[in-house]
C-alpha cells in the first residue's frame, strides 16, 4: 500500500478500479467465454492438466510483462509502427519463456511443442496491448494483463481438468479413477482426447457461464 | 378408452396452475397427447384439422422400423448360435436376440426421455416426440455387445449436445441418433469395431466354431479378402454380422415401403442415395486398382448400413434438405461420400454414418443455393415477360 497518504491524487495500489481490472476478465469479461478469443490453443493443449497449467502460467508471465513494457514505452512508440513493436516485445518474451521451459521442464515443453511459440499470435495478448496498455500506466496495465491471462488460464485449466479426467482417467498424471470402476466395465472416453471435445467442453462452459450471469445473454 | 379419458381428466387438476405437481405440467402434457388427442379447439381463422401431428408422424417411422427390429433380434440369436455351433429352432434364436436387444432399447429410451423431460420442464416447452424415433434408432445402429452404460452416455450426449442446445426437436443440425453412434465410435472405438458384432458370451463347455471370424462384409473387404465375402443373397437377406438393425436389406425395404406409402420419408432422398452409391461404384470399377474397387456396385447397397442409412437416417425430415431438388443433391452426395470413405479410407470400414453427418451440416447450404437459383430463374422469366409485353 502507498505510504504517502498525503498526496491525494495518487491512487492506492489496489483501488476499486484496479481490483476490477484484475477480476473482470475472470468473470463477466472473460477473454474466452465472453470475447471468444484464443480458442485455438484451448483446443490444442488441454489434453492434459499439466500442459494446461504450464501454458496458463506462461501466458500470465508473457502477458503481464508485455503489458508493462508496452505501457512504459507507450509515449515513445510511433503509432504507425506500434503493431510491429508490440509483436517484437511479445516474441522476445515468448522466446524467453520457451527457453525456460526447455531448460527446466523439457517433457512438458515437448508436449506443448509449437504452441508455446504460437503464444505470439494469441489474439488476447495483442488485443490487450492495443486496447489497454497503449493508453494506461504500467501498474494498471500489469493488472489488466495478469487478469486477462488468468481468465484465459482458468478456462484452460477447467477444460484440461475434464479432458484429462474423462479422457485418460488421470489428473496431473496420477490415476484418480479407482480401479474397481474399471473392473465394473468403465472405460476412458477416447473422444475427450480429440480436439472436437475440447470445443464442446468450452461450449458447455460458455453455456454454464451465461446461465449464471444473465447479463451476458445477448437478446437481439 | 373411456377409462383413459377419465384418468386424464381426474389427474389434470394436479398438474395445472396451482396444483400439487404444477412443475411437472409438461410431463403430464406429454403423456396426455401420447394417449389421446388433446381437447384443444381451433380458436382463430379457418383450419383443416387432421389427425396427423408430429406424434403420429413419428409413430409411422416407428412402425416402419418394426421389420428391421424383429429381423435384427432374430439375427442376433442366429449369429450367436451359429458362432458357438449349436443348432436351435427359430423361436430360441429369436428369444435370445430379444433378451439381448430389449435392454438396449429400454436404456436408450429411458436415458433420452429423462433428458427431454428435464429440459421441457426447465424451459417450459412441450415434450417433443422426435425422440420416439431416435430412441429406437440408436439401438438399431450399434453392435449388440455395446455395454449399456455407454449407450446411456451416448444417448444423453446426443440429446443434449445434438438437440437441446439448439432448441429441441426441429432445430437440430445433426441427426441425434447418428450423433450418438458417432460419439460411441470415437469415444470407445474398441467397442464399435473389430469383433464386436456377434454376442458370443461363451458359457462352460461352449467354444467358437472353427473358422469363426465375426467380421462384417465391409471389414472382410477392407482386408482384401474377397473369397470370404458372404453371397449377395445372404447379404440381401441379412444373415450377416453387423449392427442390430442394419444387416437385412429386405427388412429395410419393407420399412421404406411404409415410409413412402405414408409420405413420411422422402423417396427422393432414398433414390438419390442409391443412385449416388451406384454411380461411385461404377466409377471405382472403371478405375479399379485393387479388388475392393472391382466389386460390382450393387454389392455396396446390401453391405453394412447403406440401405438402413438411406431409408431411416438420410430421410430425417429435420436434418435433411427441405427443397425438392435439394433432396436429390443431398442424397446423391451421401451415396458418393459413403463409397469414398468405405473404399478409399482404410481407417473407417463403414462410411454411411460420417457421410450423413457431413451432409447434415451441408443441408442448409444446399437449400440456400437451390432457393436462390429458383428465385433467379423466376426473376429472369418475369423480366423476359415484361420485355415481350412492352
Amino acid at each position: 500500500m502507498s505510504e504517502n497518504n498525503t498526496s491525494k491524487q495518487k491512487e492506492p495500489l489496489f483501488s476499486h478500479r484496479n481490483q476490477r481490472l484484475l477480476s473482470n476478465p475472470l468473470g463477466k469479461d472473460n477473454p474466452i467465454t465472453v470475447q471468444v478469443l484464443g480458442i485455438c490453443s484451448v483446443l490444442a493443449i488441454t489434453v492434459q492438466l499439466r500442459t494446461s497449467l504450464v501454458m496458463a502460467i506462461s501466458v500470465v508471465a508473457v502477458m503481464g510483462l508485455a503489458n508493462v513494457i508496452i505501457s512504459v514505452l507507450r509515449k515513445t512508440i510511433p503509432p504507425r509502427i506500434r503493431i510491429i513493436v508490440q509483436l517484437t516485445v511479445i516474441a522476445s518474451l515468448v522466446i524467453l519463456v520457451d527457453q525456460l521451459l526447455k531448460a527446466y521442464i523439457y517433457d512438458v515443453s515437448r508436449q506443448l511443442s509449437v504452441f508455446v511459440g504460437l503464444i505470439i499470435t494469441n489474439c488476447i495478448i495483442m488485443g490487450r496491448l492495443e486496447a489497454f496498455a497503449l493508453n494506461n500506466k504500467p501498474w494498471p496495465s500489469f493488472l489488466d494483463g495478469v487478469g486477462n491471462a488468468a481468465g484465459y488460464g482458468v478456462v484452460l485449466l477447467t477444460v484440461g481438468f475434464f479432458r484429462e479426467l474423462l479422457g485418460s482417467g488421470t489428473l496431473l498424471g496420477y490415476p484418480v479413477i479407482p480401479n474397481f470402476l474399471y473392473d465394473l466395465g468403465y472405460e476412458n472416453n477416447g473422444f475427450m482426447i480429440l480436439p472436437p471435445m475440447a470445443l464442446i467442453t468450452v461450449g458447455i462452459i460458455i453455456w454454464v457461464h451465461r446461465h449464471r450471469d444473465r447479463n451476458l445473454v445477448d437478446i437481439s | 378408452m373411456k377409462a383413459i379419458h377419465k384418468l386424464i381428466e381426474k389427474t389434470r387438476p394436479h398438474f395445472e396452475k396451482g396444483g400439487r405437481f404444477e412443475k411437472l405440467n409438461r410431463t403430464f402434457d406429454a403423456f396426455e397427447t401420447f394417449l389421446a388427442v388433446k381437447g384443444d379447439v381451433t380458436k382463430k381463422g379457418s383450419h383443416i384439422r387432421d389427425a396427423i401431428d408430429m406424434k403420429r408422424t413419428m409413430f409411422h417411422v416407428v412402425i416402419a422400423m418394426i421389420p428391421v427390429l424383429l429381423f435384427g433380434m432374430w439375427n442376433v440369436g442366429y449369429q450367436h448360435y451359429a458362432a458357438i455351433g449349436l443348432e436351435v429352432d427359430f423361436m430360441d434364436q429369436f428369444v435370445f436376440g430379444l433378451l439381448k436387444v430389449l435392454p438396449l432399447i429400454v436404456i436408450s429410451y429411458v436415458s433420452g426421455l429423462v433428458v427431454e423431460f428435464i429440459f421441457a420442464t426447465i424451459r417450459n416447452h412441450e415434450v417433443n416426440e422426435g425422440f420416439l424415433v431416435s430412441g429406437l434408432l440408436i439401438p438399431l445402429i450399434i453392435p449388440v455387445t455395446t455395454p449399456l452404460w455407454m449407450v446411456a452416455v451416448a444417448t444423453i450426449f446426443a440429446v443434449i449436445i445434438g438437440k437441446e442446445v439448439f432448441g429441441g426437436t426441429g432445430m437440430n443440425v445433426l441427426n441425434p441418433a447418428l450423433l450418438a453412434r458417432a460419439f460411441l465410435f470415437f469415444a470407445y472405438p474398441s467397442y464399435l469395431s473389430g469383433e464386436v458384432w456377434i454376442y458370443t458370451g461363451l458359457q462352460q463347455g461352449q467354444q467358437l466354431v472353427d473358422g469363426f471370424s465375426g467380421a462384417t462384409p465391409l471389414a472382410v473387404l477392407a482386408t482384401g479378402d474377397i473369397q470370404n465375402l458372404p453371397s449377395v443373397f445372404e447379404m440381401f437377406l441379412g444373415t450377416i454380422p453387423g449392427s442390430i438393425g442394419e444387416t437385412s436389406t429386405i427388412a429395410v425395404l419393407l420399412g421404406a415401403l411404409v415410409l413412402i406409402a405414408t409420405g413420411v420419408g422422402s423417396f427422393r432422398i432414398m433414390i438419390s442415395v442409391v443412385a449416388g452409391g451406384l454411380f461411385t461404384g461404377f466409377l471405382f470399377n472403371l478405375f479399379a486398382v485393387n479388388p475392393y474397387m472391382e466389386i460390382p456396385p450393387y454389392y455396396h447397397l446390401v453391405m453394412g448400413g447403406f440401405a438402413f442409412g438411406a431409408v431411416f437416417m438420410a430421410t430425417d425430415p429435420v436434418t435433411a434438405t427441405q427443397t425438392g431438388s435439394g433432396k436429390y443433391i443431398y442424397g446423391f452426395l451421401i451415396g458418393v461420400i459413403t463409397l469414398l470413405i468405405r473404399v478409399l479410407n482404410p481407417a473407417y470400414p463403414e462410411g454411411m454414418m460420417l457421410a450423413i453427418l457431413l451432409m447434415n451440416v451441408f443441408a442448409p447450404l444446399i437449400d440456400h443455393y437451390v432457393v436462390q437459383a429458383h428465385i433467379k430463374k423466376r426473376l429472369k422469366r418475369l423480366q423476359n415477360a415484361q420485355v415481350e409485353t412492352r
